[in-house]
């Protein structure tokens, strides 16, 4: 197999940042674009935009039936969080049945909703263990899923990404729709986390 | 490849670590690892399923020891070499080989909004229908191909049934190893979890995977 991380410094930051200036100076990369990418990813794309698509969802049930339905086209909708086009499902968590996210084979992620995934998502703990053995994992989460409750887990091998949509909290009948968006979690649409009135921090 | 990348229903990997509100990015260098995958691989020379096989190509031992991100550099640099945008003499100096010849415009500044906004797409027109209907028992074929293959080791051999069609889509095991994206038609197939985990798993769950047409054989 072809492999040559040893042709540059062993440290990853001196080794990216020598790659850097060797594909600069070869005209390959312009340092503004990687700045401007770098932005993309920190700054305009993230779970915020997920958890407006879940609000609405909660709020209008026509949107919900959309979204369903045609994830994809449901999102564009939303124009605000079209900026990564991604094939999406939209599966829905409902007192029967409980859906959790993987990709075993690499890391595959709704980056267009959610951003970029966190390491938990990446790792190998979880890659290799939510398919044969989701309850197992989503305690590590502090869910514990009824035995009677479904458990689909999809793992994410082509081209379509994943998203849940949480079931609503109870108690939360009066709050707006941006009010409920800013209870959504990361975690929650992916599978791992149930959405509460007090938010959370993953 | 049955690499160790393909890792679902591995054990032995540890309990999972969380961290409350945490960064996009640990350390810069990661950030400039990503930014650089995604500017080079702008100029074309390689394509999603490409890139995810640098990954898988890494041997077992260091895939495991490397993090995320050293495992996307490894990647970016297999790429370079095959492609031929960056000899291994440069690599290995760090400096341009003189007389090389330079790139295609770098991706700009300019372009990086139009490049999220276009998003990827793999979906593709063809002209044969599917070979499975929505609710037809299917078997994952038991097969070991030596190059890229997103049929995971744990559903091959193993029986479920198609929950819906996604259409047609590049199919990753010709254009990861640019032989044509040969798009075929794509399935959501649920596999009982206890059809592929044996009795002890609950009878309620199930596993949903996206499986090609290719990889699938009737029941």
């Amino acid at each position: 197999m072809d492999h040559d991380h040893q042709e540059l410094p062993s440290d990853p930051a001196l080794r990216v940042m020598a790659l850097e200036s060797l594909l600069v100076e070869k005209g390959l990369v312009d340092p503004a674009a990687l700045d401007a990418l770098i932005d993309t990813y920190e700054h305009k794309i993230g779970p915020r935009n997920g958890a407006r698509v879940v609000a609405r969802a909660w709020v209008d049930p026509d949107y919900k039936a959309r979204l369903l339905s045609d994830g994809t086209a449901a999102v564009a909708e939303l124009g605000y969080v079209n900026r990564d086009r991604e094939h999406l499902v939209v599966v829905e968590n409902t007192p029967e049945r409980h859906n959790l996210v993987v990709c075993t084979l690499c890391s595959c992620y709704p980056w267009a909703v959610l951003g970029l995934p966190p390491n938990w998502y990446k790792s190998f703990p979880y890659r290799s263990r939510a398919v044969i053995d989701p309850r197992g994992v989503l305690r590590e989460f502090g869910l514990d899923i009824d035995e009677h409750v479904e458990i689909r887990v999809w793992d994410s091998t082509s081209e379509m990404r994943y998203l849940v949509l949480p079931e609503r909290p109870p108690g939360s009948e009066d709050l707006t729709e941006e009010q409920l968006a800013g209870l959504v979690t990361r975690d929650a649409m992916i599978g791992a986390a149930k959405v509460s009135l007090a938010g959370g921090s993953r | 490849m049955n690499g160790v990348h393909d890792m679902g229903g591995m054990h032995g990997m540890g309990p999972i670590a969380l961290e409350a509100n945490e960064p996009v990015f640990h350390e810069r260098w990661e950030a400039r690892t990503i930014a650089l995958t995604r500017a080079v691989g702008a100029c074309g020379k390689w394509n999603i399923d490409a890139q995810r096989h640098s990954l898988e190509r890494i041997p077992p031992a260091e895939y495991l020891r490397m993090s995320y991100y050293e495992r996307w550099l490894a990647g970016l640099v297999t790429l370079l070499a095959d492609s031929g945008l960056v000899t291994r003499g440069e690599l290995a100096s760090g400096e341009p080989v003189s007389g090389a010849a330079k790139a295609a415009p770098p991706l700009t500044v300019e372009r990086v909004a139009p490049l999220f906004a276009q998003g990827r797409w793999f979906e593709r027109p063809v002209n044969l229908p599917p070979r499975f209907a929505i609710g037809q028992q299917v078997r994952a074929k038991k097969i070991n191909p030596t190059g890229h293959t997103r049929l995971p080791r744990y559903a091959r051999g193993n029986v479920g049934v198609v929950d819906r069609i996604h259409g047609a889509h590049v199919f990753p095991d010709s254009n990861a190893h640019f032989r044509g994206e040969n798009p075929g038609h794509l399935y959501s197939v649920r596999f009982s979890a206890r059809e592929l985990w044996g009795e002890a798993a609950s009878a309620r769950d199930a596993v949903y995977l996206d499986l090609w047409e290719d990889y699938l054989e009737p029941v």
